[in-house]
């Protein structure tokens, strides 16, 4: 069975389409034709409808909700209310954060937006009807709509439930409002270095609320088969193991009898992670009703009530010498969570990565504290396009640092390459307690400044300042610098769970007798590509063709466990589970290889799909041959068949990295800001395809631009959300979005087993700082030191007018 | 977002049209592009019973222009009026203000009549139809009226027009050969509504402003037209310190809310600017 | 209230039914037709995931009453290719320049390219940008859509003056 046509060994490696080549993306043919399969789209025999009744109170009690006229209205066929979950103890249900959230109102209402009954009738015109027609008497309460507000003596006691209950899941609570005080580093040695200091510099810096929007919302199909006593469900879940174990503890079906399918995900950004009411209505639902229920949110519902992301209220404190040397760090952090702590953060981790805080820097000594607290506003706190408060992180510093160059009269550049670790410092032990993986930050920095001629841009700027002074132009130029180290791949399973689940994942491969493929993931893709990634994994492992390899993920009767994707950790776990589940193959192909061969194994050396025998490559076996064989022959001492499973748990994290710069111009008397250039270095290890990567840093530093120049999700003080529609929450069109510059250096990572890092999430933690520094950097020299984003045009104003820059 | 239920109508001429508005009285609205109406009525701030729509009624789509005289029927699309060639000549300030409503599929349904009847003062073109000196002709169970553009806007979603009149086309006498015109509309975002926006309609003659008409968008409870601004124009050569003083008279007519585009300072302020960039655009365009 | 009687043209087939007047055209196109390429991204017309062809002008379908499109022919994603399957140069540019990620905005984007490039044969850059303002995408930046719509622009170019 030897290949007749005799091709090149290049012929051959291209062929493979593995790591490194620009794989068309395997996915597009159904989804350019419109044949994708998203959750709305599934439609089964029988099925009803659900639709939310939800508070329009910040804070109220709940005194009476009647439900009798609505389930007169046609096609109505039942009203849940909390009252009907209790019995079931299914009124709450538990967060990833380890608090507990209603999941119908219980007696009050926390948030506008709370869902508070559930409708559930024939079809999605008579469910609205019959939301429209439930009467619920509310009786409004005080509001906290500022976090700094929540541990005031005087504040409103918000969660009932929990009143009085001074252990949280994090330990202390010091304040009925209170949730968590965490904190890491050397609070002490910090003092001291900022005491000791010859420059510190302080700044209170918000990183505001916004939300993640993907453009499908979410949603789910309930099914309870009554006859098989299996339940299905359908949903936009970036977790579907962690989705089953947790549907099976709180509704006592056994795990076997669950199976939660992901079908195509419509983005999700971190806004499908978590675990939401009306999967739980949903399903009791279908369980009472016997057909299956669909929910599925509108886009208000989705800004109201399904998972907001940062709203992180900081105090970074930068102690350094007059020469520019960082010598300390201090970081405290007020997390305004809303009325349930409902974050997507590890067990361990109640501010998520957040002590990533020292960034890319050899800071010495250094200290963080975070109070969680609960205000009237949408639970949530999901890392959008991040690892786990790595962007407010990654903001926090690289203002700072911004800060302490223009105290010092200093170039924002010069001042990062000054206090970089060093390529040699690398595996490198912050101040905060991670082993930085690998890094050469100078290099990746002088590649990004010589790429964008940053001494040109900053001539020009002294032009362009110059002229503003006289009077001749209207408009400021601003450049932006950040630097970013990113902390994704969660996690080792030593210290990152998720409710107790380990963090590791997996992948298990079967070769088919033929020499094709399947291979199945822990994962779920929703727009990253994983179906055309994962397989140039494998091929280039294995040497078979990656359009020879299906891949599946997101059912979990198929899949094996896995945590999910979220966090860039598909590639740095799932794709290092891939390559070793490929490596288990590899190691019996050599054996099965051997014995054709008639050698022993170790006269055997691996040729990009064969094994050949050392100085007689004309003696091979195909990877094709081997798995025909493997389920043909008898091999003495080796099971039949080709299959292997790997479950991968990560040494470590992994820390890719990158040099951002951007360029705006902003029409002082519009508060109008341009991004006339920006280019992103990213450095995320070894490189899967290129052209995945690029797509990935195009669409995350459309969101970094999205956040800075206009998100805001915010609440007046009687609880009132605003930006709750695509109207007022600024998603930028093609017209506002640039054209993005790209670059990369290539880092691996020693520890994965490809050298990959992930880079999802890289271009949101970078385009943040990179393009709020531009906007500052324009009025530096104006006196401008901090002024909070979101950079929308009367903000903007505000910052020209104050400096005295306006008519 | 799901509307209530209706009973759906489609008559075919203006006489059907307005025997229904009559019969079913209040209970029944008329849909043109439905772009304002049925978004509030997926948020249940609109429940109809009836529905009318207009696309069947012929004599409502058709773009006149008779020497300088202009009638735009109700049910012209802003993407046809965008795509009249005849009509972007003589009154290009038409074409300039339809590029900035909303974006091409809403264009391609949205129509004039919809835009300046239903009083929602972040709409483009009432305040472009001011600054044109434009009329409103309104047919009812009595016959046909007319309203000037200017006397139409009451308070927000507040009109002259009878609950059962039917806005049937809007006429206007195109600027003088030789104007120049601006719309300028500061945005959050490509088809937002304005944060806030100028139509300047200028006459120049021997480099002094014989004629001017300025309108402002969304910065007030309707739209505004800024009749003191335009006088302070009218005999200068359009020098920075006449600009200046019209830019204070038209902010000093603005009364804008502070919403997401902003505080009401902010809003006024952007008010002047616009003003101010579009009688320079105007003036450069003029001839 | 009274269903009224639906007759359009989708894709090239009559269809020929009977609906409730308020059911919007979006709902129709993917719970009556099972056509669930158009999807629901924003419910207010701001995002375009539901955009289709009627009468040969791009619009919402998310904000048009079925009756209202009573009459008309609609062409959704699923109508784009050629009967014989052979996919429009637009789907293939999308595809090759990576012109899409979750997917979930692509059926619209394409929808509204395929009139714009009927529109206008040759647009700029920015005449692209402007004419997909009306469609919003959360993954890519839209740098590569447009790159894609720049190719078929000149794909379907090339092939009508091989046809002339």
């Amino acid at each position: 069975m030897n290949d007749q046509t005799p091709i090149t060994r290049e012929q051959r490696i291209e062929k493979l389409q593995g790591q490194g080549c620009s794989r068309k993306r395997v996915e597009d043919v159904r989804f350019t034709q419109g044949k994708g399969n998203y959750v709305d789209d599934i439609k089964l025999p029988g099925m009803l409808f659900g639709d939310f009744v939800r508070s329009p109170y910040g804070h109220a009690n709940v005194k009476s909700i009647n439900t009798e006229a609505a389930l007169k209205v046609p096609g109505v066929l039942a009203v849940i209310t909390a009252e009907d979950l209790k019995p079931l103890n299914l009124h709450y249900m538990p967060t990833l954060a380890g608090d507990v959230q209603a999941v119908l109102a219980d007696e009050k209402v926390l948030f506008q937006g709370q869902e508070v009954a559930f409708v559930v009738a024939t079809d999605r015109y008579a469910a609205a009807d019959g939301v429209e027609a439930v009467e619920v008497d509310y009786e409004a309460l005080p509001v906290i709509n500022d976090p700094h507000k929540s541990m005031d003596d005087d504040a409103p006691t918000l969660r009932e439930d929990i009143a009085g209950k001074m252990e949280g899941a994090h330990g202390a609570r010091k304040h009925n409002n209170h949730i968590f005080f965490w904190e890491e580093g050397d609070k002490e040695g910090t003092d001291k270095a900022l005491a000791d200091a010859e420059v510190v510099v302080e700044e209170q810096i918000t990183y505001q609320r916004v939300h993640p929007c993907p453009l499908e919302t979410c949603g789910c199909v309930a099914s309870m088969d009554k006859i098989t006593g299996k339940l299905t469900v359908w949903g936009t879940f970036q977790a579907p193991h962690a989705v089953r174990t947790v549907a099976s503890l709180i509704t006592n079906i056994a795990e076997h009898n669950i199976r939660i399918i992901s079908p195509d995900i419509g983005g999700g950004f971190g806004n499908k992670v978590g675990v939401y009411p009306g999967y739980i209505c949903s399903i009791v639902a279908s369980i009472v009703t016997g057909a299956p229920v669909k929910w599925v949110e509108d886009r208000i519902e989705n800004l109201t009530a399904t998972a907001f992301a940062r709203d992180y209220h900081m105090t970074g404190k930068l102690a350094a010498t007059k020469e520019g040397i960082i010598t300390g760090l201090s970081a405290y952090v007020l997390a305004d969570h809303g009325a349930f702590d409902a974050c997507a953060d590890p067990t361990k981790f109640p501010a998520g990565f957040f002590s990533i805080v020292t960034g890319a820097y050899d800071i010495p000594v250094a200290h963080v504290g975070v109070d969680g607290v609960y205000t009237n506003k949408a639970p949530g706190g999901v890392a959008y396009r991040c690892s786990f408060r790595v962007t407010e992180a990654a903001y926090l510093i690289e203002r700072m640092i911004d800060i302490l160059a223009r105290k010092l009269d200093m170039d924002p550049a010069e001042i990062r390459m000054k206090n970089f670790i060093k390529k040699e410092q690398f595996p490198y032990d912050s101040a905060l307690g991670w082993e930085y993986d690998s890094g050469d930050y100078h290099t990746a920095m002088e590649k990004a400044l010589d790429t964008i001629d940053y001494k040109a841009l900053r001539a020009e700027q002294a032009e362009n300042r110059a002229a503003f002074d006289r009077g001749e132009t209207r408009t400021l130029m601003g450049i932006g610098v950040a630097f970013f180290t990113e902390i994704v791949g969660a996690g080792p399973v030593k210290n990152c769970d998720i409710l107790g689940l380990g963090m590791f994942d997996s992948c298990e491969i079967r070769i088919h007798p033929t020499g094709s493929a399947t291979a199945r993931l822990g994962t779920i893709s929703q727009g990253q590509g994983h179906a055309t990634t994962f397989p140039q994994i494998i091929a280039s492992e294995i040497g078979i063709p990656a359009e020879d390899i299906t891949l599946e993920e997101g059912d979990t009767d198929t899949a094996p466990y896995g945590l999910g994707t979220y966090g860039s950790r598909s590639t740095p776990v799932a794709g290092a589970a891939t390559a070793m589940a490929a490596r288990k193959i590899k190691a019996k192909a050599q054996m099965i290889a051997a014995y054709l061969l008639e050698v022993h194994d170790s006269d055997l050396e691996w040729d990009v799909d064969r094994f050949q025998v050392k100085g007689n490559p004309e003696l091979h076996k195909t990877m094709k041959e081997i798995a025909f064989a493997a389920y043909t022959q008898a091999i003495p001492g080796l099971e039949p068949g080709l299959e292997a499973v790997s479950y991968y748990d990560p040494p470590n994290m992994t820390y890719p990295f990158g040099a951002y710069i951007g360029v705006v111009d902003i029409d002082v008397d519009t508060g109008e800001v341009d991004v006339r250039r920006f280019y992103a270095l990213d450095d995320c290890g070894t490189r899967i395809n290129p052209m995945i990567i690029e797509g990935q840093v195009h669409g995350g530093l459309t969101e970094a631009l999205a956040i800075v120049m206009g998100q805001d999700i915010s609440y007046d003080e009687i609880g009132n959300m605003s930006g709750s529609s695509l109207m007022d929450f600024f998603l930028p069109t093609a017209v506002e979005t640039p054209n993005w510059e790209t670059g990369f250096t290539e880092t691996p990572s020693p520890h994965h087993p490809i050298g990959a890092k992930g880079v999802g999430e890289s271009p949101n933690v970078g385009g943040v700082p990179a393009l709020s520094n531009a906007v500052h950097d324009a009025f530096a020299h104006k006196g401008l030191t901090h002024t909070q984003m979101p950079h929308d045009h009367w903000r903007v104003w505000k910052t020209a007018q104050s400096l005295g820059l306006t008519e | 977002m799901i509307p209530g239920s209706f009973e759906y109508h489609r008559p075919s001429s203006l006489d059907d049209a307005v025997g229904l508005m009559s019969s079913l009285g209040e209970d029944a609205l008329l849909v043109a592009g439905g772009h304002s109406l049925i978004p509030m009525m997926k948020l249940r701030m609109a429940a109809p019973e009836h529905l009318i729509d207009l696309q069947d009624v012929q004599s409502l789509k058709s773009i006149s222009i008779d020497g300088g005289k202009v009638a735009l029927g109700a049910m012209v699309t802003q993407a046809e009026l965008i795509a009249s060639e005849e009509l972007c000549a003589i009154c290009p300030l038409l074409k300039e203000a339809s590029l900035q409503i909303a974006d091409p599929q809403i264009r391609n349904l949205g129509t004039i009549g919809g835009n300046v009847a239903n009083g929602d003062p972040g709409n483009d073109m009432p305040a472009v139809m001011q600054t044109l000196g434009a009329t409103y002709m309104l047919t009812g169970p009595d016959g046909e009226r007319e309203v000037a553009a200017k006397d139409f806007y009451e308070a927000a979603y507040f009109t002259a027009r009878e609950d059962n009149e039917i806005l049937t086309a809007i006429c206007f006498d195109a600027p003088a050969k030789g104007h120049g015109s601006a719309y300028l509309k500061q945005k959050r975002k490509i088809g937002d509504y304005a944060t806030a926006a100028a139509a300047v309609v200028l006459e120049i003659s021997g480099g002094n402003c014989t004629a001017a008409s300025i309108g402002l968008t969304n910065v007030g409870d309707t739209p505004l037209l800024a009749e003191e601004a335009s006088a302070i124009l009218v005999g200068s050569s359009l020098d920075d310190d006449t600009v200046k003083k019209a830019m204070e008279a038209a902010r000093a007519i603005t009364d804008p809310a502070s919403d997401g585009r902003g505080p009401k300072e902010f809003r006024t302020h952007i008010a002047g600017i616009m003003v101010q960039r579009a009688i320079a655009l105007a003036q450069s365009r003029a001839k | 209230m009274s269903e009224i009687d639906i007759s359009m043209t989708i894709n090239g087939q009559k269809v020929e039914g009977k609906a409730d007047p308020r059911t919007l055209l979006i709902h129709f196109l993917r719970e009556d037709q099972l056509l669930t390429g158009p999807h629901i991204g924003c419910d207010t017309t701001h995002c375009g995931a539901c955009t289709v062809d009627m009468d040969g002008l791009s619009v919402k379908s998310c904000t048009v009453f079925v009756g209202q499109a009573n009459g008309k022919d609609i062409l959704t994603i699923e109508g784009m290719a050629e009967a014989d399957g052979t996919l429009h140069a637009l789907q293939t540019a999308f595809s090759d320049n990576h012109g899409l990620q979750c997917g979930f905005c692509t059926p619209g984007m394409i929808t509204r390219a395929y009139r714009l490039l009927q529109e206008n044969p040759d647009p700029t850059e920015e005449e692209i940008r402007y004419g997909i303002s009306g469609n919003l995408c959360r993954c890519t930046g839209y740098q590569n859509i447009v790159k894609a719509i720049q190719v078929a622009a000149k794909e379907l170019s090339s092939v009508k003056e091989a046809a002339e």
